[in-house]
């Protein structure tokens, strides 16, 4: 099963409050074994269910943490394209699947 | 615009701060100089100034820094237990570059005092006040008419340096009525503009941040020394004082503000008795005039030092002199206004011992 | 338990630090509050597209350097005297919005008249209190707010009433004062009360364009170097000793005193609230 999500970790400025390790509801973060420059143990991945949840990302003081989620598609796709002389409209929908049309409309 | 108008000191004041495009004025009263918040709050409102009473004098200050440090004209006013609140604020703002104007209303001390005039904050305006390495730029009225002149030049010296200026003034100058002409001024083309000032991050700029601590000690020294360069310009620019009857005189008289309206009567009796005396009337005290006060020395037997305090300007007249002739003290406090009779007999004290050593001098070069 | 690397082809990204917050590190320690609250204010400025128009005014405190964070005009005050500054901006400049970012010593100690007078006037601009009770900056002193019992360097039996008062709500006390619009009482320890945090932050720059008056943001955080306690267990803290006595939720609303008891979100640890 492709993971929903993942985060990147700035492991630099990771600073090892290890409070994303207890505000992610997947058991998914943990501090490394190794130490960055600053001496700090820092957050890791250490499994592959990440959801994007964000919930991480929302209590890190530090901000290091980027979170991604896949299928959330920020541009969504048209599944139908009506234009008449004037204008276009576009209508907009979440699931990519829905099958597409196109038309004119003479107002 | 350019009527004779009779005013009082603190009105004066007032008065020019709305013509020279005051932005903000906040303040707090305090005896003798009320009427200035008083004035400002009926006129200054009416013209579109933002006048606001505040809670305290530590609150006004405060006030000033963020108005003056988001590019405003800013001022304030109060009276000596006022102005001792004000001193970290003014540290902060002097540290930080911020041009802003302040007049204090000096009145007897130490302590909660009287509310009789004195002068007895020289120090406080001229030697620092509140801690660490920075000058006002201190400008000392002797009359309604520069109550209201130094406002005009306070602003302008403030922008010009980003510096606060302080006009130091007493509760008599304040409180008494004298004719006051307002000049024509401009207070468009006399504003500077202020990119430096923090007005919201545009994105072609960096952020504008207005603060005066620097933590490293390499970073506060340089702030430091670039503030002392600053203040060498303005002790070599904007020395400014007044010379009465110094062209023959035999005697010199240094007093500022009240105390040398006083020395100019001193003066005229002085001189109808045949005592060659004249008067420095430092203008602004700090930058300080030494450099003439020194030239002096070099013409005259002794220089009497009049204030209304223990002795405050004395010790920079000491240095002007710099040893070369006696420096004698004469001073009354507690709010108590010297007359220009106990003036004169005090520099007669001064005339007879130095008569009295030349005379010395003299038969001792004769007898050896 | 290895490290596990999953790509992010054909992800998106939903969250990444705002621009508005700058590059430099903050210097906070490990699990502080003011990261968080730093993090959530220059997210909303950036969402809001205000970075142009905001200034803020930094304390002194831990936050004193807070301008080096945030990618926004701003002033330095003096200790306590961060509402004067930012009265003394907003009334010259009324069109821009302004922010003061206090701690407990700064805004309920030393500046508690300007705090007090600020709101009483109505100053249209938002306050944010950080309650840690307990002054970080100078090592660990007592705070107005620091609760009875608590120790700290200048209680080292723990506060009591007879030499060192009372708690100070002071929240309480601005709350009733006419010139405030909006009070509220946040927490940022976990996602849930980071995200109701985030929202009054946007409806207090929102109330702040529509001049409806002063808006706090009391937030009851942390202090683990202070606290002399790891950031889980300081979170932990906050939700067994903090809420009792400065519970969560708002104080005021639209100008008008809650009267009830605030229903607040009931905190809890974050693994409680999220997992099925």
């Amino acid at each position: 099963m492709a993971a929903r999500g993942t985060v990147t970790i700035d492991v630099e400025t990771c600073k090892g409050c290890e409070l994303c390790i207890e505000a992610c509801p997947q058991d998914s973060l943990a501090m490394s074994k190794e130490i960055n420059t600053k001496g700090y143990h820092y957050a890791v991945l250490i499994q592959d269910n990440c959801t994007g949840c964000v919930n991480c990302a929302l209590v890190c003081p530090d901000a290091v943490i980027t979170v991604f989620r896949a299928g959330k598609k920020k541009d969504k796709e048209p599944i139908a394209v009506i234009s008449n002389v004037k204008h276009d409209i576009k209508v907009m929908v979440d699931n990519p699947d829905v099958p597409r049309g196109e038309g004119r409309l003479d107002l | 615009m350019n009527e004779v108008r009779l005013m009082k000191g603190n009105e004066a004041a007032a008065e020019a701060a709305i013509l020279a495009g005051c932005d903000a004025y906040f303040g707090y009263p305090i005896t003798p100089q009320s009427e200035i918040i008083e004035y400002l709050s009926d006129q200054g409102r009416k013209r579109g100034m933002i006048v606001m009473q505040v809670e305290s004098e530590v609150a006004a200050i405060n006030m000033i820094y963020g108005a003056s440090g988001a590019g405003a004209r800013a001022m304030t006013t109060s009276s000596s237990p006022g102005i001792s609140l004000m001193q970290e604020g003014l540290s902060y703002i002097a540290c930080a570059e911020l041009p802003c104007l302040l007049i204090n209303i000096n009145r007897g001390g130490p302590g909660l005092g009287t509310i009789q005039p004195s002068q007895g904050d020289y120090f406080q305006a001229v030697k620092g006040g509140g801690h660490g390495d920075y000058h006002l730029i201190v400008l000392a009225p002797a009359s309604v008419q520069e109550m209201a002149d130094f406002v005009y030049l306070g602003f302008d010296l403030a922008d010009k340096y980003r510096n606060p200026v302080l006009i130091l003034a007493d509760g008599a100058l304040g409180q008494m009525m004298e004719k006051v002409i307002f000049p024509d001024y401009d207070p468009k083309k006399h504003k500077v503009p202020k990119p430096w000032a923090s007005t919201g991050k545009t994105p072609d700029r960096p952020p504008n941040v207005i603060t005066s601590l620097h933590l490293q000690s390499e970073d506060m020294e340089k702030i430091n020394l670039h503030l002392q360069e600053k203040y060498r310009k303005i002790e070599k620019n904007e020395v400014r004082y007044e010379l009465i009857s110094t062209e023959d005189a035999e005697y010199l008289l240094v007093a500022y503000g009240l105390s040398a309206r006083i020395c100019q009567r001193a003066i005229e009796i002085g001189r109808q008795q045949g005592i060659k005396v004249g008067l420095l009337r430092p203008i602004s005290l700090y930058p300080y005039p030494y450099e003439i006060l020194n030239k002096l020395a070099d013409n005259v037997r002794g220089v009497l030092v009049v204030e209304m305090n223990a002795g405050q300007m004395v010790e920079d007249v000491r240095l002007g002199v710099n040893g070369k002739i006696p420096v004698e003290f004469y001073g009354r406090m507690g709010g108590i206004i010297p007359t220009p009779e106990e003036t004169l007999a005090a520099l007669r004290k001064i005339i007879n011992k130095t008569e009295a050593q030349k005379n010395v001098a003299e038969m001792l070069k004769e007898k050896l | 338990m290895s490290e596990v690397q999953i790509p992010i082809d054909g992800m998106e990204v939903v969250w990444e630090k705002p621009d508005t917050l700058s590059e430099t590190r903050m210097h906070y320690c490990p699990g502080c509050g003011h990261g968080v609250v730093h993090k959530v204010l220059m997210e909303v400025i950036e969402e809001l597209g205000i970075q142009d128009k905001t200034i803020g005014v930094a304390p002194v405190g831990c936050s004193v350097i807070a301008y080096n964070y945030m990618n926004i005009d701003m002033q330095e005050a003096a200790h306590g005297r961060a509402t004067a500054v930012a009265t003394g901006i907003k009334r010259v400049l009324p069109d821009k919005l302004v922010f003061t970012y206090q701690g407990d010593g700064d805004l309920a100690a030393i500046g508690t008249a300007e705090s007090i007078h600020s709101c009483n006037r109505g100053e249209n601009f938002l306050i944010i209190f950080i309650n840690n009770g307990i002054y970080g900056m100078t090592g660990g002193q007592m705070a107005p707010t620091s609760i009875i019992g608590m120790k700290t360097s200048t209680t080292p039996e723990g506060r009591e009433v007879h030499t060192q008062g009372h708690p100070f709500k002071i929240t309480e006390i601005i709350a009733t004062l006419p010139g405030t619009y909006y009070v509220t009482r946040q927490s940022v320890h976990t996602p849930t009360t980071v995200r109701y945090f985030k929202k009054a932050v946007e409806k207090a720059f929102k109330y702040q364009m529509e001049k409806k008056g002063t808006c706090l943001i009391e937030i009851v955080s942390n202090c683990p170097s202070g606290w002399k306690m790891t950031p889980v267990e300081s979170n932990k803290w906050i939700e067994e000793n903090m809420f009792p006595f400065y519970p969560p939720g708002d104080l005021k609303v639209d100008g008008k005193l809650v009267e009830k008891k605030p229903a607040a979100p009931v905190p809890t640890t974050a693994k409680k609230e999220n997992k099925k």
